[in-house]
């Protein structure tokens, strides 16, 4: 009978449709990413892998804060560990059998009893971060770039959460009274399949419902959770969620340089070189390839970005772990770095529905000035501390010094003092007005 | 010990067809700033003292272009560079030693792109290597058991990794060594860098140097020491500005080494 299929077809249909949804969202993503510059971050393979391993997988540097840090550990490996069980879900989903995995015994108990566990220390966990968030002042949640849908989203995050936990142990529950009574297609000739650590203490609620109230309870849980999942995975294309997936990528393409080391704009050198190379004639004729439209210097948007730099503004989940360390910020300046973040994502978002219409990136809006504004650039003292405190490998430093390239060389929009020293540097290598003849003065003084 | 310094010139060496063991590359700060000279002299003291073989470039010297290239103005500060590689290339040399983070980062780290490839040390990690070498004494003198502070200078520290030379040496000198709320990886800037040292900071509640100098005045430290002509600048200041001044001295760690032996 056709109706017999009719929860497997329905099943896959629900399947089907959030995967293809979501594959469209990452070609989306990845058509984004790649409108920005090239950078070479294919090196070194061993070491990034390396370096994946540890600071994303292994969140080396999320218990630097160790509150924060060890709830989300156990988060994340309640939300890894769990998504075992979401396999055997699906499986059953769309053969229609019923615990799958129910075979392997023992370990079958160790592994659904080990999911319940960690499900309640899940529930634990994010009832804690939304009292971080919405009932405790921390500093780093009340910023002004958090005000609106950014606050919102890691609300519904951990709803979603909540509810997915609580819809896992009801299911449970429900399953375990059903295999209990020896309902059909739950009981098993071998005993209980599973073990039910937590959702045991849910048995008394369910007490003394029929066996077709239990089975619908089930169900609907069943359902609901993995169409919650569902909805889930497609949420995080509109959600600084993202980061459960891109937090791998972003570290293993992150910088390995020394955090001192800026990059070196070749276009600058060829030119400087010509420059200082007494034997270039200054009126030869160009060579060839030098009809090329010259390179822009710095960023005024965000095509002018490396992609590794728009990776990061998808992947970084608005902790603000970079700002709450940032020294200008402290002092009450404008400049956040996980603004400068944020801003960078909205601003492609912006751009890449722009190309979706099938328009051209349009010019009368851009990452500079538009979102981000001068005064913040020109409050960074390059301190690296945001670089520093990001636990998956994100520059905000590296964007701040692109788009302060581009005031400077392309705009000369430099503030006046620094001007000033620029002019001084120039004339008398120094940013003082010293006189390069006495920079040897002071061993002739009184020691 | 004699009031006279011996800092011999690259162009001196030359001349003498000789090449000396480290180049000092003292810094626009350390050659002109006041204050910041009584560091780059009390380093000669030392390395006079202990009979280092260095030279400096001298009017030959010319800024590295840090303040430039972190304000955004990679032309200028390509031109610096290489005005600077072709003249230490042109000495042929090795090795550089240096007591500002700013300048040992950029030649470390930026000059290399640019044909300038040297072994690049900070003032506090040469003395750290004089020390195990046996050079150089270090031993408490006038700052045994005295309450001491050190500020990472974001250059030496986060941007380069170096925190433990400069406390190394300081713990030599036997000092009671406290460390503030934010220090190493953590280490909060002074409000110097990035070339806001020649600029007025944007508006907010504070200045950097202010805040930072609050975090050290937490510790209730006799000495701020320092490892970088900027952050002591920006220190002193905040000190002042605290009027803890007769209290609190700012110091760099090589001034700190050179007063302890009264050199």
């Amino acid at each position: 009978m056709m109706l017999d299929y009719l929860p497997q077809i329905l099943f896959i249909i629900a399947l089907g449709g959030a995967i293809l949804f979501f594959a469209k969202n990452v070609s989306s993503i990845r058509r984004n990413i790649n409108l920005g510059r090239d950078v070479d971050r294919k090196d070194h393979k061993n070491l990034r892998f390396k370096k994946m391993m540890r600071v994303a997988l292994g969140q080396s540097k999320m218990v630097t804060r160790p509150i924060a840090g060890i709830l989300h550990i156990i988060v994340y490996v309640g939300f890894v560990i769990i998504n075992i069980e979401v396999l055997e879900i699906i499986i059953d989903g769309v053969a229609g059998t019923h615990r799958i995995f129910g075979f392997l015994g023992p370990v079958y108990d160790f592994l659904i009893g080990s999911f319940e566990i960690l499900a309640f220390l899940v529930l634990v966990s994010v009832i804690i971060f939304w009292l971080r968030r919405n009932v405790m002042n921390i500093k780093r949640f009340l910023s002004r770039e958090l005000k609106g849908w950014p606050k919102n989203d890691a609300n519904y995050i951990l709803y979603f959460e909540v509810v997915l936990m609580v819809l896992f142990l009801t299911m449970n529950a429900a399953d375990y009274q059903l295999q209990l009574s020896g309902a059909p297609h739950y009981f098993n000739e071998a005993g209980i399949m599973g073990s039910f650590p937590i959702s045991q203490f849910l048995l008394p609620i369910i007490d003394g419902m029929s066996v077709e109230s239990l089975i619908i309870l089930e169900r609907t849980a069943w359902w609901l959770h993995i169409i919650g999942i569902l909805i889930f995975l497609n949420y995080l294309y509109y959600s600084k969620h993202l980061h459960i997936l891109l937090a791998f990528p972003n570290v293993y393409f992150s910088n390995l340089e020394s955090l001192g080391k800026f990059k070196n704009l070749d276009a600058v050198t060829n030119e400087v070189k010509l420059m200082m190379d007494p034997n270039a004639d200054p009126f030869a004729e160009p060579e060839g390839d030098e009809e090329e439209v010259p390179e822009k210097f710095g960023a005024s948007d965000v095509q002018d970005l490396n992609w590794f730099q728009l990776l990061s503004a998808y992947t970084c989940t608005e902790c603000g772990r970079c700002t709450s360390e940032c020294p200008a910020n402290q002092t009450g300046k404008k400049l956040s770095p996980r603004k400068i973040m944020m801003d960078t994502r909205d601003r492609l978002e912006e751009v890449g529905k722009e190309l979706d219409k099938g328009n051209e990136i349009s010019s009368d809006k851009q990452l500079l000035d538009d979102y981000i504004s001068r005064e913040e650039l020109w409050a960074c003292t390059t301190c690296n501390a945001c670089v520093d405190a990001c636990p998956i490998g994100i520059d905000p430093l590296s964007i701040i010094m692109d788009m302060r390239q581009y005031l400077v060389m392309e705009q000369s929009a430099a503030p006046a003092e620094l001007n000033n020293a620029m002019s001084n540097i120039e004339n008398n290598a120094a940013p003082w007005p010293y006189n390069q003849q006495d920079r040897l003065d002071w061993a002739k003084e009184e020691a | 010990m004699s009031d006279k310094m011996n800092v011999p010139t690259m162009a001196s060496y030359l001349a003498e067809g000789k090449q000396p063991e480290v180049l000092f590359w003292v810094g626009c700060a350390g050659s002109f700033d006041d204050r910041a000279k009584k560091i780059t002299k009390a380093f000669v003291k030392i390395l006079n003292n202990i009979n280092v073989d260095f030279a400096v470039l001298g009017t030959e010297e010319g800024c590295t272009g840090d303040p430039a290239k972190r304000a955004g103005n990679e032309f200028l500060f390509q031109m610096q560079a290489m005005t600077n590689i072709e003249v230490l290339n042109g000495y042929e040399v090795k090795k550089i030693v240096t007591a500002c983070p700013h300048c040992f980062n950029t030649i470390k780290n930026e000059y290399p792109a640019l044909g300038g490839n040297y072994d690049v040390v900070h003032h506090t990690q040469f003395l750290k290597q004089l020390l195990n070498e046996g050079r150089l004494k270090v031993e408490g003198g006038k700052f045994k058991g005295k309450r001491i502070t050190y500020h990472d200078p974001c250059y030496l520290g986060r941007a380069n990794g170096e925190y433990e030379a400069p406390r190394d040496l300081l713990r030599k000198l036997e000092v009671e060594l406290v460390e503030m709320k934010s220090c190493k990886s953590k280490g909060l800037c002074c409000g110097a860098g990035g070339a806001q040292m020649f600029k007025d900071a944007e508006k907010g509640d504070k200045e950097v140097n202010i805040h930072r100098t609050e975090q050290a005045v937490e510790v209730k430290p006799e000495v701020i020491a320092a490892g970088c002509p900027f952050c002591n600048t920006m220190m002193t200041d905040g000190v002042k500005n605290k009027e803890k001044q007769d209290d609190i001295e700012v110091l760099d760690v090589v001034e700190m080494i050179a007063n302890a032996e009264d050199l």
